[in-house]
């Protein structure tokens, strides 16, 4: 489904350079369950933003379900972008001033669902995603870190996407709402044979994975099925 | 995406940001009323000034002695100062002249008017029974002078309501006393309708009496100081006035035309010099309207440069949910041109409004004219769509995370 070979990026800011990503390769197959791990500035959110079609790499391929990614116009990406990709960004990036049920409908309505539908299914999304329904006129500046990320979620699930690319979604909740949404992420999973990349920090998050990658420096140092939770964290320390 | 989901989107963006939004529309509305308020006011003035030299008489033709000056100068100063126009020079007109609807010859000079122990200083001025139909005069109450006044050489005079009020009193009715011009009595038998000050000389301040009276009690001599011809039609007036010309030019043994001892203005001349005036006068009050437009224009243009920032990270946001590029231009086209139609609107209810209140005051009338609100609105639209149109069109062929970190 998911095919990168060789992926670089690159950052030029003004006279000098910096490679985020040297070389990546690897493949995610349909109805795959894949953590993403490693420590803070190893180029997981840069990766992740590649795999969404959101950014392109400075060099090497990328084949979503086939397709060459760099060879698509800019209205194709963002077909895929609303059709088979669900994206939680790390900053969330909710539109400001806006009510909670608007953000998560913002797809559908991109998409040309009908009105009545997209509430639906923005309920429906919401409440898979925990946000109790008191909540949902509220604006996206009136809402609390986890509540936040929960809407994010949400809006990423609206549109029933075959691949979930979530970067740290959990990051900001309590343990509790953290299981509750990993268990959602799991359902998607297991129950609909969703695709799905998250990136994370906690090996108990990653333990929910069929497998993990482990990034440093822009390289995997490691990809391999899920251990136990010793093992995870045991890795960890080493990298 | 569905159009009335781009609307929908527009409202709800311009409405999330109702400070951002109002200031835009303020800059708009400012721009837009002031241009529409300053040519009004510059339209109207043209348009009475106009006005009030067609009330002077319609194709209207004068004749004063003396030598070729500018125009608007001869109108003053050169009246009367020479002395070459007779009673036959008028007379001569009427008998051979074509085209001509009347002719009035007029003898004028400043004396003083006593009634009833109290005085004025005006112009007299002797004339005849067409002076009416020549100078657009009406009569308020009694009469005009009739030829047969003119024959007889009566001392019956025809006063303006400024020397009634100057000499009876306001609004009272004089008609049957009697005044002293240079100290010879002469009968009221009319007043004249108030025609209001024309910037040539009041027409409300003035004392008609018969020529024949004023030559022989006044002037003592056979001279006038203007013939007063209207043509029979505008378009006569040209050939009129040359016809006249040759006419006195054979009449006083004039061979070459700048040596003439008499000078022809002819009504369209004097519109066409005041028109010049009021023009630069339009021009500059439009200009001065112009400056506010581009002060208004950089108010737009800084409220939707600065929202930028903020707007090109909301586009990065909606690319990357799966917005296509023309669902976001076309989402801030529209909201360019909401925001400068509501303020062009509100603009030109505010100019229009502001030009009423001018026109109320009674200073100057004032003229809404659709050019300058065609001229006004489209300066704002276009100022409007390049600023908040096209930073949003650039920003939306960013790839959106490069436009999701713009900053
Ligand atoms: N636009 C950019 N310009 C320059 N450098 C960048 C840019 N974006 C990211 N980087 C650099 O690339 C590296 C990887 O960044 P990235 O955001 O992928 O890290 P990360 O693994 O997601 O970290 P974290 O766990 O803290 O989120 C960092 O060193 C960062 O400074
Ligand atoms: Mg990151």
């Amino acid at each position: 489904m998911i095919d990168i070979q060789n992926v670089e990026k690159e950052y030029r800011m003004g006279g000098s350079s910096f490679k985020a990503l040297r070389g990546i390769s690897f493949s995610v197959k349909e109805g795959e369950f894949v953590a993403i791990m490693g420590p803070s500035g190893s180029g997981k959110s840069t990766l992740m933003h590649i795999l969404g079609a959101l950014d392109t790499p400075t060099s090497g391929t990328y084949l979503l379900e086939g397709a060459d990614v760099s060879k698509l116009s800019d209205d194709a990406l963002a077909d895929i972008r609303r059709e088979k990709i669900g994206f939680v960004f790390q900053s969330f990036n909710l539109l400001p001033r806006t009510t909670v049920l608007r953000n998560v409908m913002l797809p559908l309505m991109y998409e040309g669902i009908d009105k009545e539908e997209r509430l639906i299914r923005a309920t429906k999304a919401l409440l898979a995603a925990g946000l109790p329904e008191s909540h949902f006129e509220h604006l996206s500046n009136q809402l609390s870190g986890g509540q936040i990320q929960r809407v994010a979620i949400a809006r990423a699930l609206v549109n029933d996407p075959a691949i979930i690319l979530a970067d740290e979604p959990t990051g900001n909740l309590d343990t509790k709402t953290g299981e509750i949404v990993l268990g959602t992420f799991q359902k998607l999973n297991r129950e609909q044979g969703r695709t799905i990349v998250l990136i994370t920090h906690e090996p108990d998050v990653a333990e929910h994975a069929d497998r993990i990658i482990l990034i440093r420096d822009g390289e995997i140092v490691s990809d391999s099925k899920t251990h136990t939770k010793r093992d995870v964290v045991h890795k960890i320390k080493n990298i | 995406m569905k159009a009335s989901d781009i609307l929908n989107e527009t409202y709800s963006a311009l409405s999330a940001n109702k400070v951002r939004s109002g200031l835009t529309m303020l800059g708009i509305v400012i721009g837009i009323a002031s241009v529409i308020a300053m040519l009004a006011i510059g339209n109207g003035a043209k348009a009475s000034i106009e006005a009030n030299i067609q009330s002077i008489g319609s194709n209207l033709i004068m004749v004063t002695p003396g030598a070729q000056r500018g125009p608007g100068v001869t109108v003053s100063a050169g009246r009367g100062s020479a002395k070459t126009l007779t009673n036959e020079d008028s007379d001569a007109i009427t008998a051979s002249i074509a085209s001509i609807k009347a002719v009035a010859p007029e003898v004028s000079g400043r004396y003083q008017v006593t009634a009833k122990g109290k005085n004025t200083n005006t112009q007299v001025l002797g004339t005849v029974e067409a002076y009416t139909t020549v100078r657009n005069i009406s009569v308020d109450s009694g009469s005009f002078l009739t030829n047969q006044n003119i024959d007889s050489t009566s001392r019956v005079a025809v006063i303006g309501p400024t020397v009634r009020d100057d000499l009876f009193g306001l609004e009272s009715d004089p008609i049957g006393e009697t005044i002293k011009i240079n100290k010879i009595a002469f009968k009221v038998i009319g007043v004249t309708t108030p025609k209001g000050g024309t910037g040539f000389g009041s027409r409300d301040d003035v004392v008609y009496i018969p020529i024949s009276s004023a030559q022989r009690l006044l002037s003592g001599d056979q001279y006038v100081t203007t013939i007063n011809i209207a043509a029979a039609t505008a378009g006569s007036a040209t050939a009129v006035q040359q016809s006249v010309n040759d006419l006195l030019m054979a009449r006083h043994n004039v061979k070459d035309a700048t040596s003439a001892d008499f000078t022809i203005m002819n009504q369209a001349d004097i519109v066409a010099t005041a028109s010049s005036v009021t023009s630069t006068f339009t021009a500059l009050l439009g200009s001065v309207a112009g400056i506010s437009l581009v002060v208004g224009g950089i108010g737009i243009m800084n409220m939707m440069l600065t929202a930028v920032t903020e707007r090109t990270r909301e586009i990065g946001l909606r690319k990357a949910i799966g917005a296509k590029k023309k669902d976001i231009s076309r989402q801030f086209l529209i909201e360019s041109i909401f925001l400068t139609f509501i303020g062009g609107v509100v603009g030109i209810a505010l100019g229009t409004f502001i030009a009423s209140v001018v026109q109320w005051t009674g200073v100057v009338s004032t003229t809404v004219s659709l050019s300058s609100v065609v001229l006004a609105v489209s300066v704002s639209t276009i100022i409007g769509i390049v600023f908040g149109y096209y930073p949003a069109k650039r920003a939306a062929s960013l790839n959106p995370i490069d436009a999701l970190r713009y900053e």
